[in-house]
Formats: structure tokens, sequence, C-alpha cells
């Protein structure tokens, strides 16, 4: 200590020392800020590079061909495409309004000591690997599928226009109906996580005063609660569907890797994450690798759009909040 | 049925929905835990921590693929860890309220949801491509970028809690700002920076999208960096796809292995670094 006052001479050296560290300090952090930047950026033109010569080759032909075929090197995407969107679509149609009907039980209807364990369990559920869910979907989920539920529903719905396609196909419990399931189950938690957050910022002043106006929660619920958390509502589902349409491994397991259109959603299909995953580290020749690489920049552009969409949402919300 | 028993009925219908699609939600994570339980843990035995992975028909365990998945998952959190905490600190301290920091803000929150298949197909494009070879070095590379995102998030969220009078009490006594950030924020925001890290791992450590064409996979026993390794994730989706009856109860272990020891770091970190709010 004694040094230290003794030592007043040696302040502006210490200062020196202070402000070099924190240039130090400063660039240090500033440089990894960047590198977050710069890995999103290397990332599209890294796609961009290795697609081109897939791009260049077949143009517009390569979104709209349903022709994936390696012996005559001749690449479209469509088939991965519509199976990527259609099996993403499915997922939402279940995962949303469960997510609401989730999100609402922890935030309105449960009684305090039951909601952390809730929240807890449900966002387990985001915890547990993707590649489980494939194995569970495989060796479990499909085979109860295809004995017990596809039967029924193709007897049931099989031959009404339109939902007919919904629910024809055969039986096999592998196909694009059961990834959209499994899918469903996996965007649940990161849909519910973000609708509970949203429903929690809304001012208990706007609840009780319709509750006393004779309000039942129902109402409370669906015209105070929603209109207030609408963007942060749709910001959620975005950010679901962002992930199930990047989702690959349990969907690579179940979606049956067929490179045809299915002509009802119990056919197998396929989709973008699982044609990479089934065929990248077997492709041979430059232009099938380039084909992959193309496919991996369309799923990256869908993506970037959804998941860009949620976000501006989700700030806009956390603008509102801020006033 | 009069107005006010209608909307009476509206209510109770919706309410019971409500319950039922929490018991939907929690129902699946009985079965898929039920799944791994049922299926896993009779085939667990001092083999499988023992030896390496074996040829069908053989005895053999998981000891390879447990030592990759471990060194895979160090190497990513090793790089992923630090650049995610600095740029975490980036945007809490020095950048707060800049526009660049903004930008980076929003785009590590879309590199957050990215598919992890794309990244795997960049680190192939810049390291596997460069090297010339699959290695656990790309693949941990590959995991770090997924853990990278998850650190700046969290990060900033916890150095943003502890109040700014600490830091102008600080800078008041003539403290360097990286001396203040080092030594009082760090250690205020301590606990929520290690949950962020070991929630990091628990989700890389099962990540298999992107080490499909990074690490790729090895049967053998290997602890080198520069060669292909064995990892739990990809031996699972090998074994289970393969048609080997003795392959998949290993798939079914080492899925239980890797699901409850992800689930274990979850709960930890939920009940015992639980951040004060």
């Amino acid at each position: 200590m004694s040094a230290e006052y003794a030592g007043q001479s040696l302040a502006p050296e210490r200062r020196a020392i202070g402000a070099f560290g924190d240039r130090i300090f400063h660039g240090v952090t500033a440089v990894s800020a960047l590198i977050v930047l710069a890995l999103i950026m290397g990332i599209a033109v890294s796609l961009v590079i290795g697609a081109w010569p897939a791009l260049s080759k077949f143009g517009w032909h390569f979104v709209v061909s349903s022709e994936w075929n390696p012996v005559t090197d001749d690449y479209g995407a469509l088939v991965a495409i519509f199976g990527t969107l259609v099996s993403s679509a499915l997922a939402m149609l279940i995962a949303v309004p469960v997510s609401f009907g989730i999100a609402l039980f922890i935030t309105e209807l449960a009684p305090l000591w039951m909601r952390r364990p809730i929240s807890t369990a449900i966002e387990l559920l985001a915890a547990i690997p993707s590649i489980i869910y494939g194995m569970w979907g495989l060796f479990v989920f499909a085979p109860f599928l295809s004995d017990y539920v596809q039967p029924w529903l193709n007897d049931a719905f099989g031959d009404v226009p339109i939902v007919g396609y919904l629910f024809s196909g055969p039986p096999i419990g592998i196909g694009v109906f059961t990834a959209g399931l499994v899918l469903a189950v996996m965007v649940i938690p990161f849909i519910t996580a973000v609708m509970r957050d949203t429903f929690e910022v809304v001012p208990s002043v706007l609840k009780e005063s319709s509750y006393a106006l004779g309000a039942t929660t129902w109402e409370v619920a669906r015209s105070v609660i929603l209109p207030y958390t609408k963007t942060g509502v749709i910001g959620g589902i975005m950010l679901g569907l962002g992930r199930a349409l990047g989702e690959t491994m349990a969907v690579t397991f179940v979606i049956g890797n067929s490179h045809s259109i299915p002509n009802g959603l119990f056919y197998p299909g396929n989709s973008i994450s699982a044609t990479l995953a089934n065929e990248f580290t077997e492709a041979t020749g430059e232009l099938y690798t380039s084909a992959l690489i193309a496919l991996g920049l369309v799923l990256f552009v869908i993506t970037l759009i959804v998941l860009v969409l949620a976000r501006l949402l989700l700030l806009r919300l956390s603008a509102q909040e801020g006033r | 049925m009069t107005l006010y028993q209608k909307r009476k009925a509206i209510n109770h219908f919706n309410m019971a929905m409500c319950v039922l699609t929490t018991i939907f939600g929690l129902f699946w994570l009985v079965w898929l835990l039920w799944t791994l339980v049922s299926h896993g843990i009779g085939y667990i035995d001092w083999q499988v921590f023992t030896e390496p992975t074996p040829a069908p028909g053989n005895d053999g365990g998981l000891s390879n693929a447990i030592v990759g998945s471990v060194i895979v998952t160090a190497v990513g959190t090793l790089i992923g860890a630090p650049i995610g905490i600095f740029a975490g600190t980036y945007l809490a301290e020095y950048g707060r309220g800049s526009r660049i920091a903004a930008v980076v803000r929003f785009f590590n929150d879309v590199l957050l949801s990215a598919p992890s298949i794309i990244i795997g197909l960049f680190v192939y494009e810049i390291v596997v491509v460069t090297m010339g070879h699959f290695s656990a070095l790309a693949g941990g590379i590959a995991l770090s970028l997924i853990m990278i995102p998850l650190n700046v998030r969290i990060t900033e969220n916890m150095m943003r809690l502890v109040s700014d009078q600490m830091r102008e009490a600080a800078a008041a006594l003539g403290i360097p700002r990286w001396k203040v950030i080092t030594r009082i924020i760090y250690r205020a925001a301590l606990s929520g920076i290690i949950t962020g890290v070991i929630l990091g791992i628990a989700r890389i450590a099962g990540e298999t999208a992107p080490l499909l064409f990074t690490a790729l996979n090895n049967n053998f026993f290997s602890t080198n960096l520069l060669a292909p390794i064995a990892n739990l994730p990809i031996m699972i989706f090998q074994f289970a796809l393969s048609p080997y009856e003795d392959w998949h109860h290993l798939a079914w272990v080492g899925a239980f292995l890797i699901t409850f020891a992800i689930l274990a770091l979850n709960v930890v970190v939920r009940f015992v670094l639980r951040p004060s709010k």
C-alpha cells in the first residue's frame, strides 16, 4: 500500500498501462464481435462459390426440375424443396396451436408452483438431440403410426378431395407425414418459449381491467393478450418455422429419401437437409457436390428470410416494451 | 343457452384444450425418455466403456466414440466459448448502443437458429477442403460455430443484468475499463456466463449434422486431432441405420448415454446455477 502512496509520480505511467490494457481488451472483444459478422457472410459467400458450377449450368432449371440423377448428372431441387416446405408446414399446423395452448396454460392457468417445472419440462424437449428424435421416430413412432394411426386416417379421410392428400399413401410409417409430426414435436418448445415470454410482458393492469369487466380467461387471452403480443407471437412462429426448415437428422431418419414428388403425405419424400446428410459424403464428381451445395444454398436463403423476418418482428416487440 | 352460458362454455372448452395441449407436450417427453430407458439401459455394461466399436456380430463397446465425442466437444468449447464470451462482452460494454453492435446482435440471433447442416457445409468448404481430409479439428470448429452465437447471447444478457451503478462506482475510483469488466462485471455475471457455456456444451454434444462432413467417423480408437474421429452422434446415425441387430443395441446405448448426459447438464444448470433475476 505504502508503495502506491509513495509512487504518486507513477500515476501517469499507470494510467498509460491502463489505457494500453483497455485498447487491447477493446480490440479483442471487438474482433470477436466482428467474427460473428464474418461468419454469416463467410457462410453465404462459401455456399455461393461452392454452388456456382451447378447454378451456372442449370440456372432456373435447378429450382423447378424434379429430376435428381447422379448418373446422368442432371439435378433439380424441386423434390427436396417440396419435402422441406410441406413437412415444415405440417409441423407448424400442429405445433402452433399446441404451443399457444401450453404458453397460455403456463402463464394464465397453472398454479404458481406448477409453472416452473412445466416450463422446464417443455424446454427439455428442445435439449434432446435431434438424432434421438430420428431414432425414436424410425424405431418407435413410425411403426406405431403405421399400425394404428395411418390405416385409420386412410380409411376415414383418404377419399376426401384436397384433405385426402394429407392422409393418402401406403401406411408404412415412413414418409413426409411422419417427418412433419416429428418436426412438430421438435419445434413446440421453441415456439412455446417465445410465446410464454411475450405473454409474460402483458401488463397485468390490462388483464385485470378486462377481468373486472367480467371477461372470461379465454376472452382475455383472445382480446387482450393476443392483440398485445401479436408481433411476438408471429416472431416466435417464424422462429419455429426456421428451426423446422433446417432440421436435419430427425427428418433424415423418417422421411424415406425418395427422389420423387410424393402423391400423398404418407408417401416417402425427401428434404433438402436429408438429401445433404445422405449424399454429401458419398458424392463423387464436381457437379454432384456442387449441386448438393446449391441445395444447401437454397435452404440457407429460405431460412435466412424466415429468420430475419422473425427477428425483425421480435425486435419491434422489444422496442414496444421499452416505451 | 343464454349468452352468459355460451361464453362460459367456450371458456371451459378452450381452457380444457390448454390443459390438454400441455399434457400433449409433456407426453412426448415421457415417451422419448421411456423409449431410451427401455431400449438402452439393458445393454449397458463395462464393455461399453472399455472397448471400441465392433464389427457386426462381434463384441464391443463405445469407448472410441465416447472419447471422440468428448474431444470434439472440448475443441468446440475451447474455440467457441472465448470468442462467444468476448463478443458478448463487446455487445454489453464497449459496443453498447452503437450501430455495429446492433448489427452484430441481429445476425448473431439469426446464426443462433441457422440450420446446423449449413454450418457443416461451410466448415467442409473452409477447413476440410483446405486440409484435404476430414478431421476431429474440423468437427470441433463446426461445433464451435454453434457454440459462439449461444454464448454471445447469454453473456450479453447476463452482463447487462449487472447494474450500471457498479460500473460507475468502479470508474469513479479510476479503475481502467478493462479491469472494471474483467475484475468486477465478469465476477458479478459469472454464474450466468458459466450457465451459457454449460448450455452450449449440452447443445453441441448431441449435434450430428455439423459433424457429418467434418469429423466423419472412425471405427478405431483415435485421439488424433488431425484425423477423422469416432463420435457418439455419427456412430448412432450409422449403427441405427445398419441392418445389424447388435449395432442397433449399441446405438440405443449411445443414445441413452448422450441424452441423459445432456439432460443432466441442463437440469444442473437450471437448479444449481440458477441466475438471480
